[in-house]
């Protein structure tokens, strides 16, 4: 079984986010790391492509300036190659460009499974995976808290408000992974020295066939106005305790009107 | 462009419009003069009175889709409509399960961006304009479309308050589900509730959170004893969803459910930025933390620098012998 899976590249999430101040989108011009919610979608997709007794992990990652910090992570993981698109005139991308340009690199591997997580820890928008189901023509069952493969489907354990649902749904399908699906590995030492060789395909928009109008910021469509100053909460008393907090929590309660 | 046409996504439970749905209706009926809501399900006529209420003039249906999953038919509905010379100038989704798959098929079909996690939405200049909380909630950024609508918005629960406007039943309109391909190919088999006591975690006037800093999952025991003292509903940080301490949908922050009680208790957690955002709108916080440089702080009306240990356990008791 051959599964491809969507791996962000951003920002050291630690490091405090800022503003392009005539974009005002995020500055993105640091080192890029493998986003957190998409390691989770790195070791699902090793162990379902493990379980089924071969067949390869992919990699697809749309990045800046030929970014590989995070894709060189996931390889570390255990995943076989990469596909990384990475082009000036991706500046800018919004979800729907970033979804037609993970679709068009998708297709070129026509993998059984599309793995992505349910949103990104930097832009979360949590629709780019519909985004690019729909542009595949593939089913997907999104928010995924356990899966399975078996006889050319996958079962899914879809979260929902009262608990979760059981779905199943035949492959190729796109699956989003929340954080609870499994538990990434560590790289091991000799998986770090076996990623250095691994193969990454840097490909541009043309080599996608895409129209560079459809994406980057040209194809983004939207454009924000303005950043304002939140109203902001202040901060309260302060009581540290000695042994006799509870009293004071129990007067704030009564003020409050809740007992 | 003014803004004439609104389409808000009508999710409902067991034949009741969730209360998103209402928030959405009431935002889209302070911005444009015609409102009407877009679902599925069964049953339909079940639910005009109650979108009619809050005022939609019509209820466009694409009936019942079980087994299958509402975002490939819902989405593919809608398009069709538009694609029909029948579009709204904007359509409206809740930050759900199923409202992001709808909008995020439905911008991919109609080739439309979609502007997410919108707390509140102003029409300036006759231009739709959504508002988004970021850096924690400490910025608000607002952005628009620049090209042809439908302009399709996710709008985080709890950004608007839902209003009757006395409106008779929507006029229910069964609309058609294009081909959709292998689309909609995935199948519920089973659905499993897990039974909840007490109020609804978004619903309740009281919300007790737990974190990472209870130590091991047993101690959350104590955060539920607390919200029952409370008549309120136990919450958690994802830092113990993640570590399977408690289920998913006691998740609050950015990634779970926005809650805005009368009151919010912290217990054991920091006050991570996506923590924040999902209940820095409680009208009262208090927090519980041995670390009196926690972020929480910052934002608490009553700060307990302590330990969950010792305070939460006399605190109980404390309550109890007033019962
Ligand atoms: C994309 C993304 C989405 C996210 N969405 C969410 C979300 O929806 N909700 C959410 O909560 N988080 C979310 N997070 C995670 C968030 O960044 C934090 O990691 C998380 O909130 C931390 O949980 P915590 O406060 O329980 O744990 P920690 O940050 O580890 O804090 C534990 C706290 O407990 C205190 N403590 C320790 N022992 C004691 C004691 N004995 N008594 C009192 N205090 C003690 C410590 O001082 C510390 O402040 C998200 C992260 C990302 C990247
Ligand atoms: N630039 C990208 N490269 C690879 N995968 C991405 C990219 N952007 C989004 N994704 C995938 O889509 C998921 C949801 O992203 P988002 O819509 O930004 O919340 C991410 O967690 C990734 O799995």
């Amino acid at each position: 079984m051959n599964v491809a899976v969507c791996v962000k590249q951003i920002p050291d999430p630690a490091a405090p986010g800022e503003l392009d101040p005539s974009t005002l989108t995020l500055k993105r011009d640091g080192k890029l790391i493998l986003d957190d919610s998409d390691s989770y979608g790195v070791e699902m997709a090793l162990q379902l492509a493990d379980q089924a007794g071969g067949g390869e992990v992919t990699l697809v990652s749309m990045a800046p300036r030929g970014e590989t910090g995070g894709l060189r992570t996931a390889l570390a993981m255990g995943a076989a190659k990469a596909i990384l698109v990475s082009d000036d005139a991706l500046a800018g991308s919004d979800a729907l460009g970033t979804a037609k340009v993970l679709a068009a690199a998708i297709k070129r591997i026509s993998p059984d499974l599309v793995v992505a997580a349910t949103e990104s820890t930097d832009g979360y928008t949590g629709t780019t995976p519909a985004q690019v189901a729909e542009l595949l023509g593939m089913p997907s069952v999104t928010f995924a808290n356990k899966i399975e493969v078996a006889d050319g489907a996958v079962r899914v354990h879809r979260q929902t408000e009262a608990g979760y649902d059981e779905v199943e749904c035949p492959l190729p399908a796109l699956v989003t992974v929340t954080a609870g699906v499994v538990e990434p590995r560590y790289p091991s030492f000799k998986g770090i020295m076996a990623a250095k060789s691994k193969p990454i395909e840097e490909l541009k928009v043309a080599d996608l066939g895409l129209d560079p109008t459809q994406v980057g910021a040209a194809g983004a469509r939207q454009e924000m106005v303005s950043v304002e100053e939140a109203e902001e909460r202040q901060a309260g008393e302060v009581v540290v305790d000695e042994g006799d907090a509870h009293e004071r929590i129990i007067a704030f309660l009564e003020q409050l009107k809740v007992i | 462009m003014g803004v004439d046409k609104i389409w808000v996504l009508a999710e409902s439970v067991e034949g009741v419009p969730t209360a998103t749905t209402l928030e959405l209706l009431a935002a889209a009926r302070s911005l444009g003069s015609t409102v009407e809501a877009f679902t599925w399900g069964p049953d339909t006529e079940s639910l005009a009175p109650v979108l009619g209420a809050h005022g939609a003039t019509r209820a466009y249906t694409v009936g019942d889709v079980s087994p299958g999953l509402p975002g490939a038919p819902v989405a593919a509905a809608m398009a069709a409509q538009v694609q029909a010379g029948n579009a709204p100038d904007m359509v409206l989704v809740a930050t759900t399960y199923d409202g992001r798959d709808v909008a995020g098929r439905l911008s991919a079909r109609l080739d439309r961006p979609v502007l997410t996690n919108v707390v509140n939405l102003t029409v300036e200049d006759g231009v739709p304009t959504s508002h988004h909380a970021i850096f924690g909630g400490t910025q608000v950024a607002k952005a628009r479309f620049t090209g042809p609508g439908p302009a399709i918005f996710v709008v985080r629960a709890k950004s608007f308050v839902p209003e009757e406007t006395g409106g008779g039943p929507a006029e229910v309109v069964t609309v058609e589900v294009p081909d959709l391909g292998r689309a909609n190919d995935a199948r519920v088999l089973e659905r499993h509730v897990e039974e909840r006591a007490g109020p609804k975690l978004d619903e309740a006037d009281v919300v007790v959170s737990g974190g990472r800093g209870l130590g091991q999952p047993d101690n959350y025991a104590m955060v539920e004893e607390l919200a029952r003292l409370l008549h309120g509903a136990p919450g958690a940080s994802r830092a113990i969803v993640d570590a399977g301490w408690v289920p998913y949908a006691y998740q609050v922050g950015q990634t779970g459910k926005t809650v805005k009680p009368t009151l919010y208790v912290a217990c054991g957690i920091s006050g991570a930025t996506q923590h924040m955002v999902g209940m820095k709108g409680a009208k009262n916080i208090i927090a519980i933390n041995k670390d009196q440089e926690a972020p929480i702080f910052g934002i608490a009306d009553l700060g307990v620098v302590g330990d969950v240990h010792k305070v939460l356990p006399r605190l109980i008791d404390a309550l109890k012998a007033r019962s």
